[in-house]
């Protein structure tokens, strides 16, 4: 019973990493841009949120109602001067940049806010500490919450891109870009719009991350790993696969940690491991391939 | 009355120049085909008139503006549409999706997803099958509706039978029968002289980035366009002009 205990909480584990990914995988998906600045950014909106709870007496849910449309203008921004330009000299380029914003935000956060952690925990009491149990299964409101959060914003999503005319703009667009213009679809605009989408996300999983866990003004690059993980587990690009990536990371780390203190986290990045070599291997790239220098390949 | 003006066009792929100052009108209602051998530049240049490919030299005017900086989608709003050379279809996407997507382009007219449906029939039974899943006759019969979805006001069709079986080729010029019924003017890339001048009004024979020859096809021969075709008459009209 405690090993099923400990799947599920792992599962539960999973949607707070899908909520968390589903932006980076968005982003991926629509403008093949790895945005590494993913983490800092959440880390980013948790610290608005815990601003307005803390001064203002803001419930942290009712901070959501700022965070979300300011990340979503702060996604459009981003796009319009940062990515897109960037996304014009090169596939790596990007990547340089946003991980320069990311050194630039985690610095900025750390000279206005201090080393200090923060939690919007206290803000929630009963929800952020509170749960119930059935038989030998214990279940925390929170985590119940946060996974609830991600499927329905998981399924918002889908719906979005399957039966709305912004979806299929967005879909012809990550398919093809110039095709797209073709029949009349403003590709760059578009590629805002899905960036606007996708920090709106990181918006709602910055919260919930400084609910669940405290946050520093470093403490985007750790949250980035941990989605990076659950998108590459479940398959870049895909949105339910995020979800699948999400639950198993989350499983693994849960088990890993039942094993050993330390296995939370080996846990993770083993899986991580074994997934993508299977995939290279699946798709006939030799493993050796990863260890010549560049050039060679 | 000219719809579509191309002044001294010029385009490049790197250090190659493709399209060598090319003059170029079309009438509305009028239906014109490029024709030339492989490289002469034909698709390089209907890119360029529906500005997926930049121009790096000359203008092109449609409905006496100058649309030379627009980018493509702003074109498409207008009323250009280009059929690309390989149909390039959203493949993940269902066909109705392929359809309902350029809608974006915003012009009501004549065509719309009813409408569409009726004149391609064959795309009834398909509807919500991915476009990627379909043969190479139905996938052309998507990409020429997706055009139709804009309204155009000008369709251009880039090697419609390219890679499509004989049977197929005859479906896809069926349904062009049905879209030419309409009235709307075009130019067609096509390599099949047969079809061409079935089709076309009038032809423009391009070599190596010029035009090396242009005539109404009730008054040129299949011989004649095979010469220019293959560069064995250089004497017809001045270079780069139709």
């Amino acid at each position: 019973m405690n090993f099923l205990n400990q799947v599920l909480q792992g599962v539960l584990l999973g949607g707070y990493y899908a909520l968390l990914a589903c932006g980076l995988s968005f982003m991926f998906g629509v403008m093949r841009i790895i945005n590494l600045a993913h983490g800092s950014l959440a880390v980013v909106a948790a610290y608005g949120v815990f601003y307005l709870a803390d001064r203002h007496e803001w419930h942290p849910f009712a901070g959501l109602v700022i965070a979300v449309p300011v990340m979503a203008a702060v996604g459009w921004l981003l796009q319009r001067s940062l990515l897109e330009r960037s996304a014009r000299a090169g596939e790596l380029v990007p990547i340089l940049a946003t991980f320069g914003l990311a050194v630039v935000i985690d610095n900025t956060l750390f000279a206005n806010f201090g080393a200090d952690t923060r939690s919007l925990a206290p803000f929630l009491e009963e929800l952020a500490y509170g749960g119930f149990n059935i038989g030998p299964l214990t279940l925390g409101h929170l985590p119940l919450l946060t996974f609830g959060v991600a499927v329905v914003l998981l399924g918002g999503l889908h719906v979005m891109l399957k039966h709305t005319p912004l979806g299929r703009r967005i879909r012809a667009v990550a398919d093809d870009p110039s095709t797209a213009q073709l029949v009349g679809v403003d590709a760059m605009a578009v590629n805002a719009a899905a960036a606007a989408i996708a920090m709106a996300t990181v918006g709602v999983a910055g919260v919930f991350l400084a609910i669940r866990a405290t946050v520093d003004p470093y403490a985007g690059a750790p949250q980035l790993i941990f989605a990076f993980e659950a998108v590459m587990i479940g398959g870049a690009g895909s949105l339910w696969g995020t979800l699948a990536g999400g639950i198993a990371l989350g499983v693994a780390q849960s088990l890993g940690a039942s094993v050993h203190t330390q296995g939370f986290l080996i846990a993770g990045h083993v899986l991580f491991l074994v997934v993508l070599l299977t995939r290279m291997l699946l798709a006939g790239r030799p493993i050796m391939s990863l260890f010549k220098p560049a050039v060679a390949r | 009355m000219t719809l579509l003006e191309v002044h001294a066009l010029k385009a490049r792929h790197g250090l190659l120049t493709a399209v060598r100052g090319i003059d170029l009108s079309l009438d509305d209602g009028e239906k014109l085909a490029l024709v030339g051998a492989n490289g002469a530049g034909k698709t390089t240049l209907l890119r360029t008139i529906a500005g997926i490919h930049p121009a790096h030299g000359g203008r092109v005017m449609f409905d006496g503006a100058d649309v030379t900086a627009l980018p493509a989608h702003r074109r498409s709003a207008l009323g250009i549409a280009l059929v690309p050379e390989g149909r390039k279809l959203f493949a993940t996407m269902s066909v109705a999706d392929n359809l309902r997507v350029a809608t974006s382009a915003g012009r009501r007219g004549r065509w719309t997803f009813d409408s569409i449906v009726e004149a391609l029939p064959q795309l009834k039974p398909k509807l919500k099958a991915p476009a990627g899943s379909l043969s190479g006759g139905q996938q052309q019969a998507v990409a020429i509706g997706r055009a139709l979805m804009t309204n155009p006001r000008v369709l251009l069709l880039d090697e419609l039978s390219l890679g499509l079986s004989p049977l197929a080729v005859q479906g896809v010029y069926d349904s062009l029968a049905t879209v030419a019924k309409a009235g709307t003017p075009l130019i067609l890339v096509e390599q099949d002289l047969q079809r061409t001048f079935h089709v076309a009004d009038r032809i423009v024979c391009m070599l190596e980035g010029q035009v090396v020859a242009s005539g109404r096809t009730s008054e040129m021969t299949r011989d004649e366009v095979m010469d220019h075709y293959f560069g064995h008459r250089t004497n017809s009209p001045p270079q780069g002009t139709a």
